[in-house]
């Protein structure tokens, strides 16, 4: 099953319309959390908002999680050990208050596990990319062995 | 004087706590107590004995006196040598209630504030002894330093 959330706060129809169009030539079920969105998918089934405990199930028994770039997505994932693939909402579209998930996708790009496409045309790619990943490596990346090296730090001597 | 090397770590439901969980590798090098505002949370990942606080927000007063006085409860129970929190308002006061017995205390931005400092995290900035952002371009402020983030 390939899981697509966009999470609670707003619509992001852009990514919900894409994958509806994608969703018939894709392997196994596709589900859709749409939050405030309005346009009804046709292909995969899909509901407004899934309580937390049920969401965790349905990543557990996903194949791939298709998301707005939300940090909170991502960590699920990264919990999880499931790829993911990030979509930005982009502010002149009136899909967030600012491009913030420009610059998280941006800098997610290229991690263990996480695909990113900066729009619906890099959508089939990001998503074939996904579903042929085998193993999402935990080990910590570069930026959070220096988080936890300093973290040490600060506990031992006071200092970052 | 034997250096204190308690710690405890502190962070309310949601993206907060599985941002503390993903620092909790190292965390457990020491002799680490965690606490956050649902007992749940510390069950659902094996953490025997979690302290728990009531949650608040700045636009809740009597619920942040009420949280103030069990953070203060709590920093006195345990004696920490440090305090860490990923957030957000329980933690900060968890660090208020540190100063005041001598803990280091050090707050951890959340990594999904990419734009700006949350709230607390600029309280935090005069409040803890260190402040983190887990993003780079919001290192520009001296007191706000960057060594990374959870992912």
């Amino acid at each position: 099953m390939i899981l697509v959330t966009v999470g609670m706060q707003l619509a992001f129809d852009r990514l919900i319309a894409a994958m509806d169009a994608l969703a018939p030539d894709l392997e196994g079920e596709v589900i859709a959390q749409t939050g405030k969105g309005t346009y009804e998918p046709a292909h995969m089934s899909a509901r407004p908002a899934i309580p937390p405990a049920q969401f965790e199930q349905m990543v557990l028994g996903s194949r791939l999680i298709v998301s707005h770039a939300g940090i909170g997505s991502v960590l699920t994932a990264q919990r999880f050990a499931k790829p993911i693939v990030l979509m930005p909402r982009r502010a002149e579209l009136g899909e967030h208050r600012n491009d913030h998930q420009l610059a998280t996708a941006r800098k997610l790009a290229g991690r263990s596990g996480i695909m990113v496409a900066m729009d619906e045309s890099e959508l089939a790619d990001a998503i074939h990319e996904g579903l042929s990943v085998r193993d999402v490596t935990a080990a910590p990346s570069p930026s959070a062995q220096n988080l936890h090296r300093s973290l040490a730090q600060f506990i031992e001597t006071g200092r970052l | 004087m034997k250096e204190n090397r308690k710690v405890l770590a502190v962070a309310s439901g949601g993206g907060h706590w599985e941002q503390l969980m993903l620092l909790r590798p190292t965390l457990e090098g020491y002799d680490v107590r965690f606490a956050t505002t649902d007992a749940a949370l510390g069950e659902q990942r094996g953490i025997a004995e979690v302290d728990v606080l009531p949650d608040c927000n700045k636009d809740r007063p009597v619920a942040a006196a009420l949280c103030a006085l069990v953070a203060m409860r709590l920093v006195l129970k345990h004696r920490p040598g440090t305090i860490v929190s990923t957030g957000a308002a329980p933690g900060l006061l968890c660090i208020v209630a540190g100063r005041l017995t001598g803990a280091r205390t050090l707050w951890i931005d959340s990594v999904a504030n990419g734009e700006e400092l949350s709230m607390c995290g600029k309280l935090s900035r005069r409040l803890a002894h260190a402040c983190l952002t887990q993003w780079e371009h919001l290192a520009a402020d001296p007191r706000v330093h960057y060594r990374g983030s959870v992912l």
